[in-house]
């Protein structure tokens, strides 16, 4: 049952104009990157930060107004002999695979066809996780907020806070606390917001950690070990699963 | 076949339904009547398990439809608003809501697509569509599963006099196979000849439930709109 579900949403989303769209700036984005330089390191540098902030931004406020302009068809099919569990998942699960596709079309052949390295590879999950943790955010932004300007607006500061609150807050306190050693904190705080988490990872195998004094050395030591690349991505992977965890709970009790 | 018991619903502080119990039995036409915001959508929202009521309960069949969801292939909704996803075609909809009923029932009643003329529109998206075509699509899916309860929100609303007469015509021959039907509308001259019973909402409260006979006799009045206008004075 979820598969119709999610397949019927799917190909509504991949003739979706903002997502034809993204997927072909995303692509001119990657080829302009890689053909300006013959040096791809630089082209992974470019798409990364772009990659850290386009792909969240794309992803929770698409997913958001997406959910939100959907409202009466939801309420449609909530209205059929399907599970509100399933309904939910499917419309997570096409979402989150439409906005893959598309940056895999955008980002990830291009990657992977000029730099097919391993930080390549790791470009690429990273956006993946993007894709697949903003959605599940929207998600629950998208939920708990009955009105959609405000939904909306929930949306655009949750991605700000992310992208660029949170690392303003960081620095701070690394100002403030100057005189301590913090980077255990540091590592502690960078493992709480997804995007950093991705841009350490990204940055650790580009090996310029070097550039970064002590502080990168203690983060390479930690995030280059095989712990901390392990719980590196198991909290990426919570980071996936818990917003749509919660979504879920939200959207199973609410009146339509 | 569907009974609510003592439901009731809060939003904030508007009390959409108070203590209300309905209980309608097959082969019944029933009108859901009263002024907007007076609880009816809410009502048919609970009895689709839409809207969890805080207390009270319903049933289906005479069992609970709290976290129960089967018992949905036998029911058919129209919705008061109906949109689909933009880029769906109009034959894709239908498609798709055969690929999610499709264990429910063999075949499927096509009888209405073909009357409002919807199979030559197969192809065209649903962005495209008017109000009223749309309106007829969501027509056609509650009936496309020859389901044992039609549940119609304002079916007539924003439907020409020909569909609309079309759709009657098609809610009458339900009813002769002894099909529940639930009908909220505004437009109270066209269910004249339809309905068999009145349920009246006031404020989320109950008001009365009565055959239509019962009606006409208790105020003199042939004609349902003039019976209810007599009630609402």
């Amino acid at each position: 049952m979820m598969r119709t579900m999610i397949k019927y949403v799917v190909l509504d989303l991949i003739k979706n104009r903002i997502i034809l769209v993204y997927t072909f700036f995303l692509l001119l984005m990657s080829l302009g990157m890689f053909s300006m330089d013959e040096n791809t390191t630089k082209g992974i540098m470019s798409l990364m930060n772009l990659v850290l902030i386009i792909i969240p931004l794309v992803s929770i406020i698409f997913s958001t107004i997406y959910v939100y302009n959907s409202s009466e068809f939801i309420e449609l099919l909530a209205a059929q002999p399907l599970k509100r569990k399933s309904l939910w998942l499917s419309i997570y699960s096409g979402l989150a695979l439409s906005l893959s596709l598309a940056f895999m079309i955008g980002v990830g052949i291009p990657v992977l066809l000029f730099d097919g390295t391993l930080t390549g590879w790791v470009l690429v999950l990273s956006g993946l996780f993007q894709t697949i943790i903003f959605t599940g955010i929207a998600l629950l932004a998208a939920v708990k907020t009955r009105d959609k300007a405000k939904g909306i607006g929930v949306a655009i500061f949750l991605w700000f806070f992310f992208t660029l609150i949170y690392d303003g807050l960081v620095l701070l306190l690394l100002f403030q606390f100057s005189d301590y050693p913090l980077e255990k904190p540091m590592i502690a705080l960078s493992m709480l917001n997804p995007v950093d988490l991705s841009r350490i990872l990204i940055l650790l195998k580009l090996d310029i950690s070097a550039l970064m004094g002590y502080t990168g050395a203690v983060f390479s030591n930690f995030f280059g070990s095989g712990f901390g690349m392990l719980l590196s991505v198991a909290i990426l992977f919570l980071w996936s699963a818990v917003p749509v965890w919660f979504s879920l709970k939200q959207f199973q009790q609410k009146d339509l | 076949m569907i009974i609510a018991s003592n439901v009731t619903k809060t939003f904030g502080k508007l009390k959409a339904l108070n203590n209300v119990s309905v209980s309608c039995s097959k082969g019944q036409t029933i009108a859901l009547i009263g002024p907007n915001g007076s609880g009816k959508t809410t009502l048919i929202k609970s009895m689709l398990g839409m809207v969890v009521p805080d207390s009270g309960f319903i049933t289906f069949d005479e069992h609970n439809i709290l976290h129960n969801w089967n018992y949905r292939s036998r029911i058919g909704y129209m919705p008061q608003i109906g949109r689909y996803p933009d880029n769906m075609r109009i034959g894709q909809v239908f498609e798709m809501m055969k690929d999610l009923r499709k264990n429910s029932t063999a075949s499927t009643d096509e009888e209405l697509i073909t009357a409002f003329g919807l199979h030559k529109l197969m192809h065209k998206k649903m962005q495209t569509l008017s109000g009223g075509t749309r309106q007829k699509v969501s027509a056609s899916l509650a009936f496309l599963f020859d389901p044992d309860v039609l549940i119609l929100d304002e079916p007539t609303a924003g439907l020409d006099p020909v569909a609309s007469e079309i759709l009657k015509q098609k809610m009458m021959q339900e009813k002769e196979k002894g099909k529940l039907i639930l009908i909220t509308s505004h437009i109270l001259s066209e269910l004249d000849d339809v309905v068999s019973e009145i349920i009246y909402m006031q404020d989320g409260q109950l008001k009365f439930h009565k055959s239509l006979e019962q009606l006409q006799e208790d105020t003199g009045q042939q004609k349902l709109a003039k019976a209810i206008a007599q009630i609402m004075k």
